[in-house]
């Protein structure tokens, strides 16, 4: 576990509470201060999650990062706001509108319309070699997902994923599908660290890896 | 010559690149900021990173409008709308009728009740906010015909061999519980058989139900008007031909008369069993 957050995501008082924050526009109501920092609310993104319970990412600001399933761009506005170029992936038309809107307030988001099950229809368009690959994929097979866009990530680059056990097989014990999803991540990643985010998302488990 | 996004776009319009980041393919990722620089396409890496935003942006806006204005999308709008509409008028007629009960002698039951009250002429206070409350909830009902207006002339056009099977209005219901009518085509006839019956089927799932016979297309009076036992045959039969009018209005989208012939012969005969008098 670590504490050290990436450069640009700091610990502010927001309402008398310490809460993480990021520097740029508001995007979904979330509380802001009088330096411009808004809060990043851990309950409405995974990776706010991992971040908040201490994972050690490996962020540290400023790294290309390719996010896969950005729906409408809750997350990936804070990771733009400390991240480098950040290329936006999502298959669904109507969150892409929204996304499409959060990415004109930022000149460092790339919002693409595609499906991450098929890299290829994206590979013209995201750089090789980024740093970070973030996944947050509700689909079945997101392990599947996490293999097939390896690569594009560096060698000493960063998986963070958040997979959710409904996802995969609503009737299974998400501790079945978290030990399958990881077995299935094992012949392309080595896993650094892993912890369940039910504090802020049921059924969650959050892994950090790195590929082989 | 290489797959980048940016190969053969010109640089000083975003819709050219657009179109490319669209339909274009790549095998691999490459260092395409690089790449970008040295074939002249952008002058430095910031040039490049803006030239890809501006183009990423006009492909994303005009990806998502063609989506979302695409027929199919707006029939499964209507129908969630008329649904609504229709809820809310009911609840909104509950309030009048129980409101105007209290104000006026004779005030018919359920919709009936809000047409007769809207159309009065309100001599008190309370009378007048009552008169207004029920012209609401009219406007309401009338909106909700309107969509199904709305529907009716819509579906056949968007999926005639559907429409002719099933009806618009279930036609529209499908369209939307698949989320789409590319969706509805590539779903097995398991799926379109039970496709709003989800919470049963889960509850299946789960070894707590048995599985469900049916979801929308009970409303159907090839389901509905079949005797109990033969329902989930019926059922069975009527999703098939279903799945096969969707794939057949969503690939190639001609009217196809022999599927129609085809079920009504098909549920003739489960229908006949009940004469037989088997079980």
């Amino acid at each position: 576990m670590s504490d050290d957050l990436p450069a640009g995501v700091e610990r502010r008082s927001f309402d008398g509470r310490e809460r993480l924050s990021t520097q740029g526009t508001p995007v979904y109501g979330e509380p802001t201060d009088a330096d411009g920092w808004r809060a990043w609310d851990a309950t409405r993104s995974k990776l706010g999650g991992m971040l908040e319970l201490g994972m050690d990412t490996g962020l540290v600001g400023g790294e290309t990062v390719l996010y896969l399933g950005a729906a409408s761009g809750t997350t990936v506005s804070h990771v733009a706001d400390f991240a480098g170029p950040t290329y936006a992936v999502e298959f669904a038309p109507r969150p892409v509108r929204d996304l499409v809107g959060v990415a004109e307030a930022r000149d460092n988001l790339f919002p693409l319309l595609k499906d991450a099950r098929d890299p290829e229809s994206y590979a013209h368009v995201v750089e090789s070699d980024v740093d970070c690959l973030v996944m947050d994929v509700a689909t079945r097979g997101q392990a599947t997902v996490a293999v097939r866009n390896r690569q594009f990530l560096a060698d000493d680059g960063r998986l963070l994923m958040a997979v959710k056990a409904r996802s995969e097989d609503v009737t299974a014990d998400p501790d079945d599908v978290f030990d399958d999803v990881l077995d299935e991540l094992e012949p392309a990643y080595e896993i650094l660290e892993t912890a369940r985010l039910d504090r802020f998302h049921a059924d969650h488990l959050g892994i950090v890896a790195r590929p082989k | 010559m290489t797959d980048a996004w940016f190969a053969g776009a010109n640089p000083d319009d975003p819709s050219s690149g657009a179109h490319r980041i669209r339909e274009g393919r790549a095998d691999a990722p490459a260092d395409w900021p690089t790449t970008a620089v040295e074939d002249g396409f952008a002058a430095d890496e910031d040039d490049y990173y803006e030239k890809l935003r501006a183009a990423t942006l006009t492909a994303a806006r005009d990806a998502v409008s063609e989506r979302e204005r695409a027929d199919d999308k707006q029939l499964a709008h209507a129908v969630r709308a008329m649904d609504d509409a229709e809820r809310t008028a009911n609840e909104l007629a509950e309030r009048v009728v129980e409101w105007a009960g209290t104000l006026y002698e004779d005030v018919p039951r359920g919709l009936d009740g809000v047409r007769d009250i809207a159309a009065r002429d309100p001599t008190t206070a309370a009378e007048e906010r009552v008169v207004s409350y029920a012209t609401r909830a009219v406007d309401l009902l009338d909106e909700r015909d309107d969509l199904q207006t709305f529907i009716e002339e819509r579906a056949p056009t968007i999926a005639p061999n559907l429409s002719e099977m099933a009806g618009p209005v279930l036609t529209a219901r499908l369209i939307s519980l698949a989320g789409g009518l590319d969706k509805l085509a590539k779903s097995p006839s398991g799926t379109v058989q039970v496709l709003g019956a989800e919470d049963a089927l889960f509850a299946h799932l789960k070894g707590r139900a048995p599985s469900p016979k049916h979801g929308v297309i009970f409303t159907h009076e090839y389901v509905r008007g079949t005797r109990r036992q033969d329902r989930g045959s019926a059922a069975r039969a009527f999703a098939g031909k279903l799945s096969i009018a969707a794939r057949i209005d969503y690939y190639s989208g001609d009217y196809r008369p022999e599927i129609h012939t085809e079920l009504a012969e098909r549920m003739a005969t489960i229908r006949a069993r009940a004469e037989e008098g088997d079980e």
